[in-house]
């Protein structure tokens, strides 16, 4: 079949005049990009496995020593680490759940024909199109203890959200929900707009109620969208970065990346930072899979 | 099982004006056809009954009660849509048990009811498959399971078997015409195709434009058409419709049709069942069905010679088109009766299968002779 593709070029184009094949055509627009994926992306990828092994700092010069399985052993029997993946797991799921149902409610209300519906839409987008930094910095200000809008609006008086350590990470996590429910509500909204209408009057004739035709109709239909968010958020949520690392110096925000960042370019243990970018890497890679398999399965239907 | 009433019943789309003061009764188990051209309001109406329409005018009531302000749930009707409708994630068994889950039935008398209608549509070995590993016919057959599982108190539906081709079409009449007989469901069935209203109906109730033109047995409205629209709207082929008027000479009157392009004796009382319809000596319009138009290939009494110019044969029968002036009429012969086209045979229009209409606002004018 691409073979058959390639054979369309028209002989009378500019492309066949110049003497090109559509071969000729086909390789200037993938090289390139091939190019950049092996030396950007694969080469690193590879580079760091191997400096995984070694006691490797970038900032000193002694000689590099390969040291097996000894950064690996070091770091999953460390406690801290541990204590590091404990506070990403809660982030991400006090934050995934949180945009999960805010946006699919956000959604849900939307679902409908009002007034300014395209206005309030894009107005409800406007969060995810902005820098996490901006975002970070942004709702450090609205958290301020003496004179911001949050505590003033519920009355909590100088009540210091960012750094009290048992709230810090899930202030983080709020206004990551605030940053990317609009994301869900994205995909929730082309889901729930794809039921055929036809269904719920189907629901109606059968005498279903409302909540079972919700829970019967809309979600089972809306679900392989939801999943799909859910994959994207949970992946983003594990890397968090910028927001927490901008808004908290709490040990308590402290996620796996902001610890790995630390190890690397503080610490300057570089081959260590490598292997736990690996062990960071396959725990993503594994919910992923987790996501994807149950994907399948709702799209089989 | 139910009696349903429209009375002046009225539906605007914004401006457009889809249903005109309709009144139209199904009886208790009677097995009713809307048909109509495409665009005509017959969907509207049928979504009307069910709940899916509101009405903007008039009253519908079912068993005596008006419903129009029920919502669809409490109306107790079924609908089977012309594109199935079924919940795309369940499987068949999942799909027809879905009425009976929805209002919480236990899981044992679900089952049994299930299998039950499963059995009486014949789709036991189908059950465990989704739609989209079903076809057509046999999802349409689901789709009527689950509007059969809850026992309705009627069954609505909107060209059901619209979408299938014409081999599964016949079929299919024939088993819903039997599960009708089954189950003594009041039906109302929405439909464009008369051969379809024909062969089910128990009365064909004809729609045009958002108005009800004539309601009665397949029977009655293929004999009596009430207008010119039910009389081209049933019938195929379709019924010769021309211009005419009366001529008497003495005591022979006859027909002549067109602008005086020919003209086919009649019997003598024709003017005065005219005069008795009230219409006088005027033009009206004829109407009479290819196989109301005799042909012979022998000169006989009453026959007037005309060319024979376009054969269709279909088989069973050969539609003939006759040249008559600058008139056009078919007629229906035996197969390969008239030899060639320009061929010239002789014609007669037998006066029991006339039909006359008022020329301005295409009403019948009743006038019928013996026979029919
Ligand atoms: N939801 C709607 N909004 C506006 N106009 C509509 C709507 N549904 C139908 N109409 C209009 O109402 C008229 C009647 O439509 P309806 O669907 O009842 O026709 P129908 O007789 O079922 O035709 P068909 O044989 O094509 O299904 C049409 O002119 C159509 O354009
Ligand atoms: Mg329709």
């Amino acid at each position: 079949m691409a073979t058959a593709v390639m054979n369309r070029l028209d002989p009378r184009s500019r492309a066949a005049a110049r003497g090109w094949s559509d071969l000729t055509i086909r390789n200037v627009f993938i090289i390139p990009t091939i190019v950049f994926l092996i030396v950007f992306n694969i080469f690193p990828l590879i580079y760091s496995l191997g400096y995984s092994f070694t006691d490797f700092s970038a900032a000193s010069n002694e000689p590099v020593q390969f040291v097996g399985l000894q950064n690996y052993r070091d770091l999953l029997t460390d406690e801290n680490i541990w204590s590091n993946f404990v506070i990403t797991a809660k982030y991400v799921i006090v934050s995934v759940a949180g945009q999960m149902l805010v946006g699919f409610g956000l959604a849900l209300l939307l679902n409908r024909s009002f007034a300014f519906k395209g206005l309030v839409t894009t107005l409800l987008l406007l969060p995810m199109m902005m820098s996490a930094a901006v975002v970070g910095l942004f709702w450090r200000l609205l958290y301020s203890p003496s004179w911001g809008p949050i505590n003033y609006i519920f009355g909590l008086g100088d009540f210091a959200w960012l750094s009290d350590p048992d709230t810090a990470l899930y202030a983080v996590a709020i206004t990551d929900i605030w940053m990317w429910a609009p994301f869900v509500m994205l995909l929730s909204l082309a889901g729930l707009s794809a039921v055929p209408k036809h269904l719920y009057e189907a629901a109606a004739i059968d005498r279903a109620g409302s909540w079972y035709t919700f829970t019967r109709i809309t979600l089972p239909l809306v679900s392989p969208l939801l999943m799909i968010a859910l994959i994207f958020r949970t992946m983003e949520a594990f890397k968090t970065f910028d927001i927490a690392y901008i808004m908290s110096t709490q040990p308590t925000t402290e996620l796996i990346s902001i610890r790995l960042y630390k190890q690397a370019f503080q610490q300057w243990d570089t081959g260590k930072s490598c292997a736990l970018a690996y062990i960071v890497l396959i725990m993503v890679l594994a919910i992923t899979n987790m996501y994807v398999k149950y994907l399948n399965r709702a799209k089989e239907r | 099982m139910a009696e349903i009433v429209l009375r002046d019943v009225e539906k605007f789309f914004g401006e457009n004006y889809v249903i005109r003061k309709l009144n139209l009764t199904i009886q208790n188990k009677e097995f009713v056809v809307l048909l109509g051209p495409s665009g005509c309001g017959k969907t509207t109406t049928l979504r009307a009954i069910a709940g899916l329409e509101e009405i903007d005018r008039g009253d519908i009531l079912i068993d005596g009660k008006a419903v129009q302000n029920l919502p669809a749930g409490d109306r107790d009707i079924a609908f089977v849509f012309q594109l199935f409708a079924l919940y795309p994630h369940l499987t068949a068994y999942e799909n027809i048990a879905f009425p009976l889950r929805a209002t919480g039935e236990s899981r044992s008398q679900i089952d049994g009811q299930v299998r039950a209608v499963a059995k009486a549509i014949q789709i036991e070995h189908l059950l465990s498959r989704r739609p989209s590993q079903l076809s057509g016919g046999d999802m349409q057959r689901i789709a009527i399971g689950r509007a059969l599982v809850r026992r309705p108190k009627a069954m609505l539906m909107d060209e059901p078997i619209g979408a299938l081709d014409a081999k599964l079409r016949e079929e299919m009449r024939t088993e819903l015409k039997r599960l009708h007989l089954e189950n003594d469901s009041t039906t109302v069935y929405v439909t464009h195709d008369q051969v379809e209203a024909m062969s089910l109906a128990d009365r064909i109730a004809i729609m045009n434009e958002g108005v009800l033109q004539q309601v009665g047995s397949p029977t009655e409205v293929y004999r009596h058409p009430a207008n010119l629209f039910v009389a081209q709207f049933i019938g195929s082929p379709v019924m010769n419709v021309t211009k005419a008027s009366v001529q008497t000479s003495g005591a022979v009157a006859s027909v002549v049709v067109g602008e005086g392009d020919g003209s086919f004796g009649f019997p003598s009382e024709l003017p005065q069942k005219m005069a008795a319809a009230s219409h006088g000596q005027g033009d009206f319009m004829l109407g009479i069905r290819p196989e109301g138009v005799l042909v012979s290939r022998q000169q006989a009494p009453g026959y007037v010679p005309v060319e024979a110019h376009i054969i269709e044969p279909l088989g069973a029968y050969d539609i003939v088109d006759l040249k008559v002036g600058r008139q056009f009429i078919r007629a229906r012969t035996a197969s390969g009766y008239v030899g060639k086209p320009g061929e010239t045979v002789y014609a007669r229009l037998d006066e029991s299968q006339t039909h006359f209409f008022h020329p301005a606002t295409g009403e019948s004018l009743n006038i019928s002779f013996g026979g029919a």
